[in-house]
């Protein structure tokens, strides 16, 4: 058996969820197995309805109120007492923040390996190699259990196809009763909610780094007199042009290192080898001159647009399309060119 | 307060990663204290200027990791000892973490733990976590804030930085924090701290130092490393005689190519 952990927030599956059901669906075919999907929270169950639609063979849900909030001790405890329960012989769960942590507590409730962030799969009669980014997909490492049953490991978001959602379910939701023990912490709720599209998820992405301070033309309000503030105040203006040109794509704003560095945007916007490694389908660099950190952290983005001043910049070695020329000048007009032929169908 | 700071040597972010005799080459890189522990040094750091106790940094690695350890004390921290044994060479997450117990039960009475969100080396990001399962104590993970820390109540709050927000969340000491980046800012070690640091004998414990001979086979093998396909695009660059014409240029090929 296969077991897929669905991650959730908010009523919601993480999209990511199915992806790795159907990278469930694919090993259990090549195995001769089924596959399980699990489903922790408290009412939940129509997660464990959808994930029947995207294909598990059953659904297993523990709907409790204590698992209302995520708590890693709690979690991880109802979810090693399923897979002691149904020994499994590979666990696999999305590569999210929450499951990243469920898998490598699991593992050790279970004196396993963990796997996180996988990309491939190849089957060695049952044994499973698992391809994982390492130096930040500067390097790619094969890598095996010998420790047996289970094997546990994450998939990276967008590394896989979405499964399409069946029109007749063939599964059946079971619902399991726990020994849940008294948590430990307790969870007060949620300060500055992330508004807009999550980079992980995003199928487009735009993203500023240091040009987007270099205007020497906008003059700032007069109350700033620090040069420093100046600087950050030019940063804003050029991000607020790119997230003009992220909401014409439905797309989620990123930033280079450098632009955090600088404190032009919060560093929950890095893409790079130590903010996040994302993998959209197009990836439009605005003002980044790609140092070798931050084309680790995109590299593997479908399509790359570049626009920089610099023609030399590194960036264009790894774009697909590359305009020379200011962002200032570029992004603006990319933006009405796209509300042009979006909204005209 | 009694914390304890576990850090990893790693290669400079900056090189160039390279595949030398099935084995990950950084070329002539340096090798620095992994950049996420430096957050979490700084805050073992901060927590002790604000309640007073010892900062003990700890270092699972080669002998080449007394640098990254003499990096954390030129920080400022009281000691630093690196777990150091060849039976330890080929250590998973699941060696780690029991090495990492190990070491912090032998240090006794510790109050807080503080790990880096992830090593930019492996990528793993789960060693926090695995630690505080070890030793049941609260798993405190992507900790971008601690709101409070009351020694006397042995309580602490802290906001963790999830992909939808910052999850307000408390529980009781001993715990084990990893911290990202939004936490604060790492100091410069000081003249003082630097001549300190290099002056200083590093312990180290073994295997049977910390009671774990035999009992430490990983679970995971690398069978093999490589460097990614790079994929042979060639930029196209996109010109006109202004900013419209490009613009438009570039989204009927962004369409032609069914990018959008």
């Amino acid at each position: 058996m296969i077991i897929v952990y669905i991650d959730h927030f908010d009523g919601r599956a993480i999209p990511a969820s199915w992806e790795t059901l159907g990278v469930g669906r694919d090993l259990a075919e090549a195995t001769g197995s089924e596959v399980k999907a699990v489903v922790l929270g408290s009412d939940v169950e129509p997660i464990a309805q959808q994930a029947l639609e995207y294909g598990a063979g059953d659904a297993l849900l523990a709907d409790d109120a204590m698992l209302e909030h995520f708590r890693p001790e709690v979690y991880a405890d109802a979810l090693t007492q399923i897979v002691k329960e149904n020994e499994p012989e590979i666990v696999l769960f999305p590569t999210t923040s929450r499951s990243r942590e469920l898998a490598g507590m699991l593992a050790i409730d279970l004196e396993t390996g963990v796997s996180p962030d996988i990309v491939e799969f190849e089957m060695d009669g049952a044994v499973i190699v698992a391809t994982r980014p390492i130096y930040a997909g500067k390097l790619l490492a094969k890598e095996v259990n010998l420790a047996g049953s289970p094997q546990v490991l994450t998939t990276r978001s967008r590394a896989f196809t979405m499964p399409e959602k069946g029109a007749v379910p063939a599964g059946a939701i079971t619902k399991l009763e726990l020994d849940l023990g008294e948590p430990v912490t307790e969870v007060h709720g949620y300060k500055e909610s992330a508004a807009g599209v999550s980079l992980a998820d995003a199928a487009i992405i735009v993203s500023g780094g240091r040009g987007t301070s270099n205007n020497p033309s906008l003059e700032p309000p007069a109350e700033i007199t620090d040069e420093k503030e100046q600087e950050i105040w030019r940063a804003h203006q050029g991000f607020e042009l790119i997230g003009d040109l992220a909401k014409v794509l439905g797309a989620a704003v990123g930033a280079s290192r450098a632009a955090v560095d600088a404190g032009y945007v919060p560093y929950s916007n890095q893409v790079g080898q130590t903010g996040k490694v994302v993998s959209p389908d197009l990836y439009i660099a605005c003002g980044i001159s790609g140092a070798i950190q931050h084309l680790a952290g995109m590299r593997t983005s479908k399509t790359i647009v570049a626009i920089n001043k610099d023609p030399d910049a590194p960036i264009f070695k790894l774009a697909r399309f590359g305009v020379v020329g200011d962002l200032y000048d570029i992004v603006p007009a990319l933006t009405t060119a796209l509300e042009k032929k979006l909204g005209s169908g | 307060m009694n914390i304890v700071v576990c850090v990893k040597q790693t290669p400079d972010t900056a090189a160039t990663m390279t595949v030398d005799d099935g084995k990950a080459s950084w070329g002539e890189a340096p090798l620095v204290l992994n950049p996420w522990d430096e957050f979490a040094v700084e805050q073992a750091l901060v927590t002790q200027e604000a309640e007073g106790g010892q900062v003990t940094a700890i270092c699972l690695g080669p002998e080449t990791a007394e640098e990254a350890l003499k990096q954390a004390l030129a920080m400022g921290c009281d000691e630093a000892i690196l777990i150091h044994d060849p039976v330890f060479d080929s250590a998973d997450s699941l060696v780690a973490s029991r090495v990492l117990v190990a070491g912090i039960q032998k240090l006794e009475s510790v109050d807080l733990v503080f790990f880096g969100k992830s090593a930019v080396d492996t990528d793993t990001g789960v060693m926090g976590s695995q630690v505080a399962r070890r030793l049941g104590w609260p798993s405190l993970n992507l900790v971008a804030a601690i709101s409070e820390l009351d020694a006397g109540a042995k309580t602490i709050t802290v906001e963790r930085l999830l992909e939808e927000g910052r999850q307000v969340v408390s529980g009781p000491l001993p715990a084990v924090v990893s911290v990202v980046k939004e936490i604060n800012e790492p100091r410069y070690p000081s003249f003082m701290g630097i001549r300190k640091a290099s002056k200083a004998e590093i312990p180290r414990w073994s295997a049977s130092d910390i009671g774990l001979e035999g009992d430490v086979q990983p679970a995971l093998t690398w069978p093999g490393i490589s460097a990614p396909e790079m994929v042979g695009t060639k930029v196209e660059f996109i010109e006109g005689g202004d900013p419209v014409e490009i613009a438009g240029k570039l989204v009927d090929r962004l369409f032609e190519e069914k990018v959008i």
